[in-house]
């Protein structure tokens, strides 16, 4: 059993906390995600691994309540246990296998939508530490949905946000922003954007245009998370890759956005009707 | 009374009725039935039979107390090369190994040696019998990464030397395939796998759910950190395969591995779990092998009419003869000399069919089967709105990936000599790992050669 040794709320829908797992603590690094599960009938669930704390020997993770599985997660309290909790699963970041001379002094440019945030903030962490030059876009649909701006403001050198509605930030999309800062003139070595699977097409489009090397991170659908299923299939630069094993990051001009949303909606119908306390399959 | 000649005919389900539910399909011998069969083996001086099983069970000498009524001693003689004997009796191809070689099998039927070997193990399960003697402990570490057939094969008997076991399993349930390939239908999961499993615990063997080796911890840091002596890797095969052919990626089209784990370790096909599953109602199954029935079997019973489709003759199947039978029986609709060319899909990228085309056999292939070839303009569709590829896995290169000096050959299968020993010493690897997808029998043979080079390396 994996203990919830702290618990936040960071808005009605999104909370955070840290789990006890020493040998993932031990072993996590930005990119990477983890999977739980709450109970014995439950769902394998991916989450990203949003920091860790070597000493403690805890993970941090940051779960929005999007349909019965999340919201179980959600509803866990301090002291309670998740009855499994695997990882660190997937492939570190790139930057990670890069010296800490390759990574002073480079640009980089976050490009976060709504809980991306939760990705984004260990990378961002990583590379301002060692000295990178580090700007980050965060944006949401509305105030209630953003999360971690504080944290984030400490492990970046400029922060942008932006909220649909503009009950925060500015008014507008990421996109505008990343347009903007071009317009002012900006430049960047690389840029990773992270967030719903339709930001991340747009993001992709946009940044295009100024011929900035750019990383997303697909959150497909996943069972196992260990490349055994291959129900996390996405076409890469015209392949079939695993996310799970051959990502989560991959480079996203090379990424079939609308394959990627298509799968990711496979089971809707479904979800909808287990959100509903229906049984599935069996019973005809 | 019968004639020798034939064998006691095992009860099953109605063909009609197990369609429609997961409950086990064979009922399994009774005890009058277990020593009528039993009474049938003539006691072989040299007994063909147990040169052909992989682990060397001595098959004359528990049948022969199996007529006697001695279940006891046959199970014990069963577990001294056997820890999963329930396992075994239902899933080994027993066609091609002890049984294919029975000398009965020459001029009438083999003995149903398979089925006496299930009825021992379900015997001493429910009667409470298990064997945990084993040497006192030596107080030294051995890691075993995967908790399949040979991960558990190797435990077993090395947990019985005295050696304190511990296997690391990515998955949240132990088993492996056992857990999340083979159906229930095939292979009940809480009466036969876990208390099996349970039987391997019960010798001081740890397992410890959850830990994916090559990133949680890595084989060298087993060593360095948490003081393991020695390693073996029963990692297994489970990369499944794809065709590369068009529409492969809409949605509806599925690896056996997804739809069977979906149904099996989550246990979506009892209705209960929070795991969806998406049954369909045409499923169209590619593959020939155990994956391809198991597949198959599976959609049908969750509702859907189901097709097979192969590329080469009933006869080339390599699936076990019983299954074959069994998926016919429950109504299965068999394509044979057909290959997929392409997916079809809808405009919202849904399956809505396979385009196929017709095979021929003709040169024999590395194999020695006849190599299928397409016969020109012969192109046809079936319909089905769920596509479920079963065409083979390879091992995972993860640990190869994570672990100083450990070779792997063209097919990603670790390189091993045949006591399981890899190039880094203290390093030891066995089982579909290794050889690539085989069978459970095969790989506890595996696991079970290791253990003794690994206790000949300790040793030294
Ligand atoms: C590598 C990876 C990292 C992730 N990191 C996080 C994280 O840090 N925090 C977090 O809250 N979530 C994260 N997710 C997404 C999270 O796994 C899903 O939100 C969760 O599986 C939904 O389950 P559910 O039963 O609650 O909702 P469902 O009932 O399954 O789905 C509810 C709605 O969400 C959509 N949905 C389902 N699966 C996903 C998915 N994988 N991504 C996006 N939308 C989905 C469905 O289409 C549906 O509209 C991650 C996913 C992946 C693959
Ligand atoms: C659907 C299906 C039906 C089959 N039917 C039959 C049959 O009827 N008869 C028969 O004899 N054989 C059958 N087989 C084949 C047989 O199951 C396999 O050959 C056998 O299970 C191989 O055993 P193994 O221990 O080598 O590997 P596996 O059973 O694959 O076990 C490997 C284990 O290692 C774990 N693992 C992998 N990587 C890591 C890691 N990095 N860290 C920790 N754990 C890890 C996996 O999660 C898994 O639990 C079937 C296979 C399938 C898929
Ligand atoms: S283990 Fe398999 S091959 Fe050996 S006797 Fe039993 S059924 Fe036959
Ligand atoms: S070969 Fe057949 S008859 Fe002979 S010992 Fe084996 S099972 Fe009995
Ligand atoms: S989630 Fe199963 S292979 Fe990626």
């Amino acid at each position: 059993m994996y203990k919830i040794v702290k618990k936040n709320s960071l808005t009605p829908v999104i909370c955070l906390m840290d789990v006890e797992a020493p040998r993932m603590a031990a072993s996590a690094q930005p990119g990477q995600f983890l999977i739980v599960r709450t109970h014995e009938q439950g769902e394998r669930i991916p989450l990203t691994i949003c920091d860790y704390d070597k000493e403690r020997g805890t993970v941090t993770i940051v779960t929005q309540a999007v349909g019965a599985s999340s919201r179980m997660i959600c509803h866990l309290e301090e002291g309670d246990s998740f009855t499994d909790f695997v990882g660190p699963l997937g492939k570190p970041s790139e930057f990670i296998h890069w010296s800490d001379e390759e990574i002073a002094g480079k640009k980089f440019l976050f490009v976060a939508g709504g809980l991306g945030a939760a990705p984004v903030y260990p990378q961002a962490k990583y590379l301002h530490a060692k000295g990178a030059h580090v700007d980050v876009i965060m944006g949401a649909r509305n105030s209630e949905l953003l999360i971690f701006e504080k944290e984030m403001g400490e492990v970046s050198d400029n922060l942008y946000i932006c909220t649909d509605d503009g009950s925060k930030g500015e008014k507008g999309l990421v996109t505008n922003i990343i347009d903007k800062l071009m317009a002012e003139g900006k430049s960047y070595d690389h840029a990773v954007a992270i967030g719903p699977m339709i930001m991340m097409k747009f993001a992709t489009l946009t940044m295009k245009k100024y011929n900035i090397p750019l990383t997303v991170s697909l959150n497909t659908i996943m069972v196992d998370g260990t490349g055994m299923c291959g129900a996390c299939r996405v076409t890469v630069g015209g392949q079939t890759r695993f996310a799970c094993v051959d990502g989560p990051e991959f480079d996203a001009y090379q990424v079939d956005f609308d394959e990627a949303m298509r799968r990711q909606s496979m089971y809707k119908e479904l979800e909808v009707e287990a959100d509903h306390k229906c049984n599935i399959g069996l019973h005809r | 009374m019968k004639s020798k000649m034939t064998r006691i005919p095992v009860r099953e389900q109605d063909p009609k009725v197990r369609a429609t539910n997961f409950d086990e399909v064979s009922y399994g011998y009774n005890e009058e039935e277990a020593q009528a069969e039993a009474s049938r083996c003539i006691n072989c001086k040299n007994p063909r039979c147990v040169a052909n099983c992989p682990v060397s069970i001595k098959i004359p000498q528990f049948i022969q107390q199996v007529t006697l009524g001695n279940y006891t001693e046959a199970a014990r003689i069963i577990a001294e090369d056997n820890s999963l004997p329930a396992v075994c009796g239902r899933v080994c191809p027993q066609e091609v190994q002890c049984e294919g070689a029975c000398i009965l099998g020459i001029k009438g039927e083999p003995v149903a040696i398979g089925k006496l070997e299930r009825f021992v193990a379900d015997w001493s399960r429910e009667n409470g019998v298990r064997f945990t003697e084993k040497a006192p402990s030596n107080g030294i570490k051995v890691a075993i990464v995967g908790s399949g057939p040979a991960g558990l094969a190797c435990a077993s008997d090395l947990a019985k030397l005295g050696y304190e076991v511990t296997i690391f399993e990515v998955l949240h349930k132990a088993g492996g395939v056992l857990q999340y390939g083979i159906p229930e239908f095939r292979l009940p999961k809480e009466e036969v796998v876990e208390v099996e499993i349970d039987n391997v615990r019960a010798l001081g063997v740890k397992i410890e759910t959850n830990v994916v080796v090559g990133r949680t911890i890595t084989i060298d840091e087993l060593f360095e950190k948490e003081n393991f002596k020695a390693v073996f890797i029963g990692s297994g095969a489970g990369l499944p395969k794809f065709m590369g052919i068009p529409g492969e990626n809409l949605n509806g089209v599925f690896s056996a591995n997804e739809f069977l784990t979906r149904s099996n370790l989550m246990g979506a096909y009892s209705g209960e779990s929070d795991t969806p599953i998406y049954t369909g109602t045409r499923v169209a199954v590619v593959g020939g092998g155990n994956v391809a029935m198991d597949a198959a079997r599976t959609a049908l019973r969750l509702g859907a009419e189901t097709t097979i489709v192969y590329r080469r003759t009933e006869k080339e199947l390599p699936a076990r003869v019983e299954e074959v039978h069994h998926a016919k029986e429950e109504g299965i609709d068999f394509r044979m000399l057909t290959n997929p060319v392409e997916i079809l899909g809808n405009e919202k990228g849904w399956v809505t069919g396979l385009r196929c085309i017709k095979m021929e056999l003709g040169e024999p292939d590395d194999s020695g089967r006849r190599r299928p070839v397409p016969v020109a303009g012969s192109e046809f569709d079936i319909e089905a709105d769920v596509v479920i590829m079963a065409l083979g896995t390879s091992p995972n290169p993860l640990i190869a990936n994570t672990t100083t000096g450990i070779e792997t050959d063209r097919y990603g299968c670790i390189v091993a000599d045949e006591h399981g020993a890899t190039g880094r010493p203290g390093v030891f690897a066995g089982g579909d790992a290794v050889t690539g997808a085989a069978t459970v029998i095969l790989a506890m043979g595996a696991g079970r050669k290791a253990a003794a080079a690994i206790d000949e390396y300790l040793k030294k």
